[in-house]
């Protein structure tokens, strides 16, 4: 959908852009990220040619934009800026329908694209259409500013920091709603911001620029494993910093995987020599499809158990389980409100994968924290 | 001649700088008061913003009425005349002082005064300067019609050109006007920023 | 003879003054606007020259109205037609400072949004910038107008008519009437006209621009 090749740009003696490539497919949510003076918000401005490059082409849908008059390139383009540029002298509606009517739509037509964008955000079109945009929240500012951008339905669309000045829970409602729209209109995003948690959450691909060069670009999950580079480390470290931005860890990587396990049908004997050989009180008990049934504690055998009975009859099922997918904040909640030290792991097949104890929780977050922990 | 020129020069800046001084003085006491009293405040922006709509012309003939002929009536219509841009920006500067550098002087026990004459008007003095200077640069160009109603000045010589059809006339008269003005606009705003960099 | 009985006697002269002051300086504030408002947008495009030329309409403000018109009286003689070049010249400095501050001043963020949703220059300007200028245009147009009034009364020096014959007659003569008869309307004239603008200024002001108060 849109190609850069080999584009630089210099400004006096200061390259911003040093032979920068990459494509990015229909459809998809680019995010472009690094630290200021990157040339991140170059690379967007380059799109809609507020920008003009010293070499190499960019195409759109395989035609070389220098070749389109920019006025009406950037008319088939969305744009979104950080300081919003809602125009004070014009309400809600007008500044909705401003590229619609530079297109020279019916006015009919220009009205019911308001209607329908105003929908999509959730903001009655009889309450909000007439108000100017002093007279809404920084949030609904924002929100009509994405609704300008859509207004003339452009496949692509260009967002500059667009919540960078909003309150952290504006921009978080903010984010899910773009990321919604992206998915129903199916748009191809290019947007531009310096909050890795941002990037993190709506890309499909991140570009991590510095220094005018690509870093990487690969998905948030691929660049979260491997980065690339160091300065991309510290981008990610700082955004573990950052409380909530622990990397997306799953119960699967909290657990241990030396489980000691016994069919249904092994006797309370065979089971305390078992314990007691193996130093635990208690077993995980499996049916013989191999799928979890329940554990057995010492506590149980001794107190009700009797000498060659089928260990079935003990098993109790009020340890709690989590899948292995499970985000590690709801296994560690749950671990914390159970009455046993540990929460079961199973597999998609309901098979026993592994168990979360808190030593192993604890393990697990200081390699996550500080790397490898002895 | 060119004595006659440097009496008229003196003269213009004897009458300029007696009314800006009385109007410096008067505007900056009527800003203050502007800005401790609330309810008078737009009363005082008011009546000097109504002084300056006058004509110049129709306040010097309606003052000539009450003083008579002379320099008395020209330096009471520049008093007049000058009052609106110090009063309306002593009363802005001290306004917009930063409500916490008041509350620091409030909190350090500074009576009204002594914040007055400590914190405000040296935080706001920058553009009760700057107020001064337009004032001052004004009345150089209104005293000219000081010859209309009898008082001295470069105005007798320009006049004296036009009635004579004299182009050299009203330019030996006009040129120290203009130089005067222009200096005084350079200068003072010179000192204006200084002053800016000064309490920024 | 009381100034009632003035007034009621030279109705008529009083009238034709006022007319023609209006006149003077309804015309040349129309010229001023037609010519400093578009050459204000042309300065904001030119910024290079913005400044020489915001500085020579700065230095024709210094010159006092009086050398003025005496230029104008001895380069074009007598009558409206000097009178009315004179005013003109008075009146595009405060238009043209305003337009080009207004207009230099609009917030970066809406060029570059309406630069980057697709619209021309023109469309930029007229769609964007003027409208969000217009209240600091306005502005300008009502200084001007304040000091055309102001100024124009010296014109009735130069046999162009006006309140300011009035005025002059009764400096010349020590007629305290006759400077009331010129010396009162021309400031009310002032007063209503600064007040008329001041108005439209604030009618003018786009609804989303107005200040909020609170």
């Amino acid at each position: 959908m849109i190609k850069f090749q080999n584009v630089s740009k210099c400004y006096g003696h200061t390259a911003i852009l040093k032979n920068i490539s990459f494509d990015i497919k229909q459809g998809e949510f680019v995010v472009l990220i690094g630290p200021s003076g990157c040339g991140k918000t170059t690379t967007l401005k380059t799109i809609n040619r507020l920008i003009e490059p010293d070499n190499g082409k960019i195409f759109i849908d395989g035609k070389d934009i220098t070749k389109a008059n920019p006025v009406e390139l950037r008319r088939t383009i969305g744009y979104v800026i950080q300081q919003i540029g809602l125009f004070p002298n014009m309400t809600v509606e007008q500044n909705i329908s401003i590229v619609p009517k530079l297109l020279k739509y019916p006015k009919q037509k220009c009205q019911e694209i308001v209607q329908d964008l105003l929908a999509l955000v959730d903001m009655p079109y009889e309450e909000n259409a007439h108000k100017y945009p002093t007279e809404l929240s920084g949030g609904q500012q924002q929100r009509i500013g994405v609704l300008r951008a859509l207004a003339a339905s452009p496949p692509i669309i260009l967002m500059d920091e667009p919540f960078g000045a909003l309150d952290p829970i504006t921009r978080d409602s903010l984010q899910e709603e773009i990321k919604r729209i992206q998915k129903k209109l199916k748009k191809t995003i290019v947007f531009v911001t310096h909050d890795m948690d941002e990037a993190l959450r709506l890309a499909d691909t991140i570009i991590f620029m510095n220094n005018g060069k690509i870093v990487q670009m690969a998905s948030p999950e691929e660049m979260l494993q491997n980065p690339a580079d160091s300065i991309i480390k510290s981008f990610l470290g700082k955004h573990m910093d950052n409380g909530n931005g622990v990397p997306k860890l799953f119960a699967e990587d909290f657990m241990k995987t030396k489980v000691f396990k016994v069919p249904r049908t092994s006797r309370t004997l065979e089971c305390i020599k078992l314990m007691s050989s193996k130093d635990v009180n208690s077993l995980v008990v499996l049916n013989d499809d191999d799928t979890y049934l329940g554990t057995v504690s010492i506590e149980d055998i001794k107190a009700l158990g009797k000498p060659g009975k089928e260990i079935a009859e003990l098993v109790t099922n009020d340890v709690i389980t989590v899948s292995r997918k499970e985000g590690a904040q709801i296994a560690f909640d749950k671990l914390l409100s159970s009455k046993s030290n540990y929460v079961i792991v199973l597999n998609d097949n309901q098979t026993v994968a592994g168990l979360i104890t808190r030593t192993s929780m604890a393990k697990a977050l200081g390699e996550a924290l500080w790397g490898e922990v002895l | 001649m060119s004595g006659a020129l440097l009496e008229g020069i003196l003269e213009h800046m004897a009458i300029v700088s007696i009314a800006v001084l009385i109007s410096s003085v008067l505007g900056i006491i009527m800003g203050i008061i502007a800005y401790w009293v609330r309810f008078l405040d737009s009363v005082i922006l008011w009546v000097s913003e109504v002084l300056q709509t006058i004509p110049s012309l129709a306040l010097l003939a309606l003052l000539m009425i009450i003083f008579g002929l002379g320099d008395i009536t020209m330096i009471v219509g520049l008093v007049l005349y000058a009052l609106l841009p110090i009063v309306s920006n002593t009363y802005t500067g001290l306004k917009n002082v930063s409500p916490h550098l008041k509350d620091a002087a409030r909190g350090m026990g500074m009576s009204k005064m002594q914040r007055l004459f400590k914190v405000e008007i040296p935080l706001s003095f920058p553009l009760i300067f700057s107020g001064i200077k337009i004032a001052l640069v004004n009345s150089l160009s209104v005293a000219v019609m000081g010859v209309l109603i009898g008082a001295n000045g470069l105005g007798t010589i320009i006049y004296r050109g036009i009635q004579s059809r004299n182009m050299m006339n009203i330019l030996m008269g006009a040129i120290p006007v203009v130089i005067m003005a222009l200096v005084f606009d350079f200068g003072m705003s010179k000192i204006e920023k200084k002053l800016i960099k000064r309490t920024k | 003879m009381s100034f009632i009985e003035f007034v009621s006697k030279n109705y008529n002269e009083i009238l034709k003054s006022l007319v023609r002051h209006i006149e003077l300086v309804g015309i040349s504030i129309l010229i001023g606007i037609l010519i400093s408002i578009p050459l204000g947008i042309f300065l904001t495009r030119h910024k290079r020259v913005a400044g020489p030329v915001l500085a020579l309409a700065g230095t024709i403000q210094t010159i006092p109205g009086l050398v003025m018109l005496g230029f104008a009286l001895v380069l074009i003689g007598i009558g409206m037609l000097p009178a009315i070049i004179v005013l003109t010249l008075y009146a595009i400095l405060p238009i043209l400072r305003n337009t080009y501050t207004g207009i230099t001043e609009v917030d970066k963020s809406y060029t570059e949004a309406s630069r980057g949703i697709g619209m021309t220059n023109m469309q930029t300007l007229f769609k964007v910038e003027i409208p969000i200028a217009l209240p600091t245009i306005i502005t300008g147009i009502r200084l001007s107008t304040v000091y055309i009034v102001s100024w124009a009364t010296l014109a009735g020096l130069i046999g162009a008519g006006g309140l300011g014959d009035l005025i002059w007659t009764g400096l010349s003569t020590y007629n305290t009437k006759y400077i009331l008869a010129g010396a009162v309307p021309s400031a009310i004239l002032a007063f209503i006209l600064n007040g008329l603008i001041g108005l439209l200024e604030r009618i003018l002001t786009p609804r989303g621009l107005r200040r909020s108060r609170i």
